[in-house]
């Protein structure tokens, strides 16, 4: 174990000294990032973030005018090709829907919403709004999220206002108290009606565990960047071995009192600690410098953790299948790229049909965004049990089959 | 001398139809510097790679320090030290890394592997160098290192598999030097060269290997008693004249055993040289071939090897 870790250990060191390894495994998903957050506008306030024909359901329990209007602002023509709303009564039966999968969130006005708003009584409560989203499309629960808090934002702005009005004409006479409720509702209608509104009333964002979040569209592009370059590490790792191989240090190894185990399994874990290393040093940095919550610490270690697991296994099947380093490069950049966009790093899976989202599952890079996105939305680690089990059996699964194909080829012997 | 360190039994190894070492039995006593010599592809580094448990055996048996190569290797792998042809070391890593890695793998640790490292690194010279990465070395330096690596765990027996190839001449004689100095102080050495003047220099016996069979084996004036007294004439033919005209012609001069050409060398076996060079000198001046330079040769191993061939080490 000692020897294999040591093996492991150096070839850390050694990949933490190719600069050029440092530029695909650091800088470019980090400025990738970067540089996909500013076209999204993430760093400016607006977000384009490309999707379309978003699938949710408003339960409207309110009777009054501002659940109305908030109604009608997402049933607009301007959000017709973003969109697409539906009504229903039964909060339950909408909320089983979207841990379904079948839609990306829903939306519940609660009875009272408008009452309670126009009400001049400090006392009394605005009972939340419900967002209960579905972690597995976090895009798409983020363009909703968003148009519903500038709503309720312009909600408040107006009853700010109208507070000062109504205080101002009662306080020169021109309004009698008891004219005062019905002056109120008359106004937030006309200003509602103007396309105001803004809040204290607060919009309660929930996932199934309950957990109230804000969603960062950054929170998805981050993790895609770095697994995306994940697969870089590993296929590159992989193709230090056939390295070694060519170079006389792996058959220098193989001369010394060290088995093929503890050679195999020393390369492995090297692979393992720096692609996981790469992932931490990513995580933080986009912390550090996008403000950017990953979510629950813990969580996300174990994610990484698993997701390299993953990737170490795609990188070991093509170093076993290729004859020389060249061979594991080429593949091993296509693959890169082919699981970057089949894993959802560069299109938002809740896009595609099943069947492309079925197939993603292939990847390390779907299963890995799927965990981080939940984590992100303020999943803890009970909520990603699923991708970090599926990475774990397909990292194993895939190590299991590149040692039998690489001892059949006879690892190191002629 | 005392017993053999290695004993080898009609080792074969084979590489599908291709049959690189064909049978091949010698042994090395305890403490002495044996070579293996040979032309490029003659199975020098094949034998090696196997005996240092690298490779498999198609066939017989070979022992180092009493265990079997083939059943005990990780035991054979604790005794024998590997210098190998090609340079394997960790370019991105300091000298002083790469020679720490290797010493973990040969079980060194603590203050025995920090010992030894700096052993090392004086023995090869690189002590003030020891903190650079490899890759800033020159070829020379990276020799040294390489076989500085074979060297940290003081192995009984240490294979070195042509280790000046590709080295200026000053590196080459630092390496050489060093050889004879590790046999001094007790390492038993067995050296792969296609290098006959590096073989003559170093060994207390030598194994000349031609196509994968062993053809002559023993001590240096063994080998050489097998060409008799012969000398060897080395002529220098002009680069513009056919050196092959020249060769066929003095065939025939009586006292004339062979005569072979090697680029534009003509290497002439005969009894007695001195009394060649005359005819020689004529004949060549019949066919207007312009010789360069005349070397006579007491009889070596070269004349061994194109005695027992009829080819020169180089062909």
């Amino acid at each position: 174990m000692k020897k294999a870790f040591l093996i492991g250990w150096k070839d850390v060191k050694l990949a933490f000294r190719d600069r050029a390894a440092l530029l695909l495994m650091l800088a470019a998903p980090f400025l990738l990032t970067l540089g996909l957050g500013l076209v999204t506008g993430r760093f400016s306030g607006s977000s384009n973030t490309g999707i379309s024909d978003i699938p949710f359901v408003i339960v409207n329990q309110d009777e009054g005018q501002l659940g109305t209007e908030l109604v009608k602002v997402f049933e607009s023509e301007d959000m017709a090709d973003l969109l697409e709303p539906s009504s229903a009564s039964d909060p339950v039966a909408a909320r089983q829907a979207v841990d379904e999968d079948k839609l990306a969130a829903v939306i519940v006005i609660p009875a009272g919403f408008s009452e309670s708003f126009f009400s001049s009584q400090d006392s009394i409560e605005a009972p939340a709004i419900e967002l209960y989203s579905n972690p597995a499309r976090p895009t798409s629960v983020g363009v909703i999220t968003t148009i519903l808090e500038s709503f309720l934002a312009r909600a408040e702005m107006i009853r700010a206002g109208s507070e000062v009005t109504l205080t101002q004409l009662l306080s020169t006479g021109r309004l009698q108290p008891q004219e005062v409720a019905a002056a109120a509702e008359r106004m937030a209608e006309q200003q509602s009606e103007a396309g105001a509104s803004n809040s204290s009333l607060t919009l309660k964002n929930v996932t199934e565990s309950g957990a109230e979040v804000d969603f960062d569209v950054l929170a998805y592009m981050a993790p895609g960047m770095a697994l995306m370059f994940l697969m870089f590490t590993t296929t590159n790792g992989g193709r230090s071995l056939l390295a070694e191989q060519r170079l006389g240090t792996l058959p220098r190894l193989l001369t010394t009192p060290v088995n093929t185990t503890q050679v195999l399994g020393g390369k492995v874990l090297g692979i393992f600690l720096t692609g996981a290393a790469q992932m931490l040093i990513l995580i933080v940095a986009s912390t550090l410098f996008f403000q950017l919550n990953w979510g629950d610490p813990l969580a996300v270690l174990l994610l990484v953790l698993a997701a390299v697991v993953g990737a170490v296994g795609w990188g070991m099947i093509i170093t076993a299948l290729a004859r020389t380093p060249g061979q594991v490069s080429a593949v091993g950049s296509a693959l890169m790229l082919g699981f970057g966009i089949l894993g959802g790093s560069f299109i938002n899976l809740d896009n595609m049909p099943n069947w492309f989202r079925v197939i993603a599952k292939i990847t390390p890079n779907a299963w890995g965004l799927d965990g981080f996105n939940t984590l992100a939305l303020g999943g803890g680690l009970a909520n990603i049990l699923t991708p970090i089990l599926a990475l774990l059996i397909m990292g194993v699964a895939l190590f299991a089959i590149s040692v039998f194909i690489i001892n059949r080829r006879g690892f190191g012997q002629r | 001398m005392m017993a053999p360190i290695l004993e080898v039994q009609n080792l074969v190894k084979k590489y599908g139809d291709f049959t690189a070492v064909k049978g091949i039995s010698f042994d090395i006593k305890e403490g002495e510097i044996f070579s293996l010599l040979g032309p490029n592809g003659a199975g020098k580094t094949t034998t090696i790679s196997v005996l240092s448990t690298l490779y498999t055996a198609t066939g017989g048996s070979a022992t180092i320090g009493g265990h079997s190569v083939f059943a005990e290797p990780m035991t054979v792998r604790q005794i024998i030290g590997i210098v190998p042809q090609e340079l394997a070391l960790y370019d991105d890593l300091t000298a002083r890394e790469n020679l720490s890695f290797w010493g973990q793998m040969y079980n060194l640790s603590g203050k025995t592997l920090a010992t030894r490292i700096n052993e090392v690194l004086e023995q090869i010279g690189l002590t003030d160098k020891a903190n650079q990465r490899v890759k800033t070395y020159s070829g020379g330096m990276k020799r040294r290192v390489n076989i500085g690596v074979g060297l940290l765990h003081r192995p009984r027996l240490l294979f070195m598999d042509e280790p000046t190839v590709g080295i200026d001449p000053q590196s080459r004689r630092a390496i050489l030097d060093s050889v004879k100095e590790l046999n001094r102080q007790g390492m038993t050495v067995l050296y792969t060269t296609h290098y006959m003047e590096e073989a003559q220099e170093l060994s207390d016996r030598v194994g000349i290997i031609d196509h994968g069979e062993l053809i002559a084996l023993g001590t240096q004036a063994e080998l050489k008693s097998q060409v008799g007294q012969n000398e060897t004439l080395v002529l220098a033919v002009a680069e513009t004249d056919d050196p092959q005209i020249l060769a066929d012609k003095l065939k025939t001069v009586p006292g004339v055993l062979k005569a072979d050409v090697i680029d534009h060398t003509i290497t002439t076996i005969t009894p007695d040289a001195q009394g060649i060079i005359s005819p020689t000198i004529l004949l060549a001046n019949q066919l207007g071939i312009k010789i360069n330079a005349i070397d006579i040769q007491e009889p070596n191993l070269e004349a061994v090897f194109l005695h027992l061939t009829g080819r020169a080490l180089r062909d």
